[in-house]
């Protein structure tokens, strides 16, 4: 039963991290190697309107939201748009910018248990015998609502069909008059407030650690590549197969082998069904 | 109507010089022979000089420190501009092979000149084992997971407490000299160089471009992509293996912050800004970088920034990188022309 709550606890947060990178890469083809970064970046950034700024919670998340957002779109439109469409360049200036940001506040003297986010809600309650904090059972809801919300955004609205048909066929799209870069400088800025998103709802669970940039990152890439990027549900079921899978190693095997679940799931992934669970043959192509 | 300045353009013409040398009249004339031979020879001499010039024990050890550097990143050149691979995980080869380097000599007394070309064999294989299940991965996906493995590497040691957990393997033999260490690391910086401009211009060169360019162009007239990708990802993992090798002799130390990000990152900044895909900028760019991280060992991470910070500029403002720049300036000439 723990197994159980704890791995669907665990599933969503995968989501989460993941929302935010498929969102970029799957719309407008540019991997957003920062994303971990961002994530970290912006839990400092809800610290710090909360403790040195002094606003009420409400008020420094949406901030975080806001000025991280902010933060994506300044680095495509200063960084990014000089390099899209060179492969090479696009994965070294994303990653170069999350080393600079991780390593820039592990150098600030931004670790130890200092740093921590209040719970929304302090307390717990028990499911089925297991005892279950507020804040886990608030991850589970929000994160269930964000997917459908952007299942929603992307099916429903005029930005979000725009981004899916840059993601279809970004020749026709701009025949369409949808313009590339500015559908690009929204995803990421989308992308970026995603992965602070996540950063606000997950890091009231433990402290905030510089480390983590590097984990979400990787989880979010493998939760990607397990499920096919341009499918919500794949994604999610990716996300639930690999959060499973790391809670009952983490049960049966010891903790430090979670990682190596990850990186098994992409493995596995690529040999046995290349294009992802949901994937379709665009991205079969541009694997293997 | 628009204006004068905007009816000109730069055009860019070659040298007669270059173009007269292109041939085998080169060997007619004196001036020609020096302006194929002069660039060459300053690299070589340069090279060969540079343990000389350096004042006192310490910087001679920075010097070491770069052709360690120059290997990975001429390894990391090679896979990202001649074979399309790009790889995050520089630490990985480094890891491997300085640890088997260190079980080597510390295990069975195997002097460094045994352990060394011993360490590049079996852990290029080691590493190449390791990454054939994910060599069909194109770009990005490829990208990420050879980030993935020092991770996993380091993680792996860590939980199992082998070779030696988190403390490392200490006790391992240094070089009997300092200036046969200075020298193997310099000599094996120049035939690793020329070798692999060589390679690159022979027909498995050839196949191996074409694979970056168009692999399906590859797949069609009958060749394993896959194997091509294996054997370039061990001639890399061999270089990176080489240098993890020569790094512990020189700590005389290995641990598992061999594994670390500055191995990935590092070079890849030195490729950058030396120039991509001349091979020759990347060893240009450690002999850049490496000192002046040396200068700034007392800020810590601070570096890291550092580097990733001049890499941004670089690719977003200069990607061609100083070497293709120089080149250029040393092969053509520019002016302005009417249109």
């Amino acid at each position: 039963m723990e197994i159980l709550v704890y791995g669907t606890i665990n599933s969503v947060a995968l989501a989460l991290y993941a929302l935010g990178f498929a969102l970029v890469y799957g719309t407008s083809r540019l991997p957003n190697f920062a994303h971990g970064a961002l994530y970290v970046l912006s839990g400092f950034i809800a610290w710090s309107a909360l403790n040195t700024l002094g606003l009420p919670y409400l008020a420094s998340i949406l901030l975080t939201l806001i000025v991280t957002a902010i933060i994506g779109a300044i680095i495509y439109q200063f960084v990014l748009i000089r390099v899209r469409g060179m492969e090479i360049s696009e994965i070294i200036a994303t990653y170069a910018i999350a080393l600079a940001i991780l390593e820039g506040l592990r150098w600030g003297g931004f670790k130890g248990m200092t740093y921590t986010l209040p719970a929304f809600i302090e307390g717990s309650t028990s499911i089925a015998g297991v005892s279950v904090d507020y804040q886990r059972l608030l991850v589970v809801i929000i994160g269930a609502a964000m997917v459908a919300c952007l299942w929603l955004f992307t099916h429903h609205t005029r930005i979000g069909l725009a981004l899916r048909g840059m993601a279809q066929d970004e020749r026709a799209a701009l025949m369409l008059g949808i313009d590339s870069d500015m559908m690009a400088l929204v995803a990421m800025a989308l992308g970026s407030s995603l992965a602070a998103f996540a950063a606000v709802l997950l890091m009231p669970l433990g402290n905030i650690v510089v480390e983590s940039g590097y984990n979400v990152l990787i989880l979010a890439i493998s939760v990607c590549i397990v499920g096919g990027l341009g499918s919500w549900a794949g994604a999610v079921l990716a996300a639930f197969l690999i959060g499973f899978a790391q809670i009952l190693t983490a049960v049966y095997l010891g903790s430090h082998y979670q990682m190596v679940v990850a990186l098994l799931a992409i493995i596995l992934t690529l040999i046995i069904k290349p294009s992802g669970l949901f994937g379709q043959q665009k991205e079969l192509e541009e694997r293997v | 109507m628009t204006t004068d300045t905007a009816q000109r353009r730069k055009e860019r013409i070659d040298r007669g010089i270059k173009v007269r040398s292109d041939g085998i009249y080169a060997l007619l004339s004196w001036r020609e022979l020096a302006y194929l031979s002069v660039p060459r020879l300053v690299l070589i001499l340069g090279i060969l000089a540079l343990p000389l010039l350096m004042p006192g024990m310490y910087w001679q050890r920075v010097i070491s420190i770069v052709c360690i550097y120059a290997f990975l990143a001429m390894s990391f050149d090679f896979l990202a501009h001649y074979v399309g691979l790009v790889s995050l995980g520089g630490a990985f080869f480094v890891g491997t092979g300085g640890y088997i380097a260190a079980l080597l000599n510390t295990t069975f007394g195997l002097p460094p000149l045994v352990t060394i070309p011993a360490a590049l064999i079996l852990g290029a294989a080691v590493c190449t084992l390791l990454l054939i299940p994910c060599l069909p991965l194109r770009g990005v996906y490829f990208a990420i997971v050879t980030l993935m493995y020092p991770l996993f590497m380091a993680r792996l040691i860590e939980a199992l407490d082998i070779f030696g957990g988190t403390d490392g393997i200490l006790g391992i033999d240094s070089f009997t000299n300092p200036w046969v260490e200075q020298y193997f690391v310099v000599v094996m910086v120049l035939v690793l160089l020329f070798g692999l401009r060589r390679l690159v211009n022979t027909d498995l060169g050839l196949v191996l471009r074409a694979v970056k360019d168009n692999d399906q162009a590859v797949r069609a007239s009958g060749m394993n992509v896959t194997r091509y990708k294996a054997l370039a990802v061990f001639i890399a993992a061999g270089m990176g293996c080489l240098s993890g090798a020569c790094l512990v002799h020189t700590y005389m130390w290995a641990g598992i912050s061999q594994f670390a990000l500055d191995f990935s990152v590092l070079p890849i900044a030195a490729t950058v800004i030396g120039g991509s895909g001349t091979l020759v900028g990347p060893v240009l760019g450690c002999l850049i970088l490496v000192p002046a991280s040396e200068l700034l060992r007392d800020f810590g991470t601070l570096r890291i920034v550092f580097y990733s910070l001049i890499l941004v500029t670089f690719i977003v403002f200069r990607s061609e990188g100083l070497m293709v720049y120089g080149q250029r300036k040393y092969h053509q000439f520019q002016r302005w022309t009417e249109i």
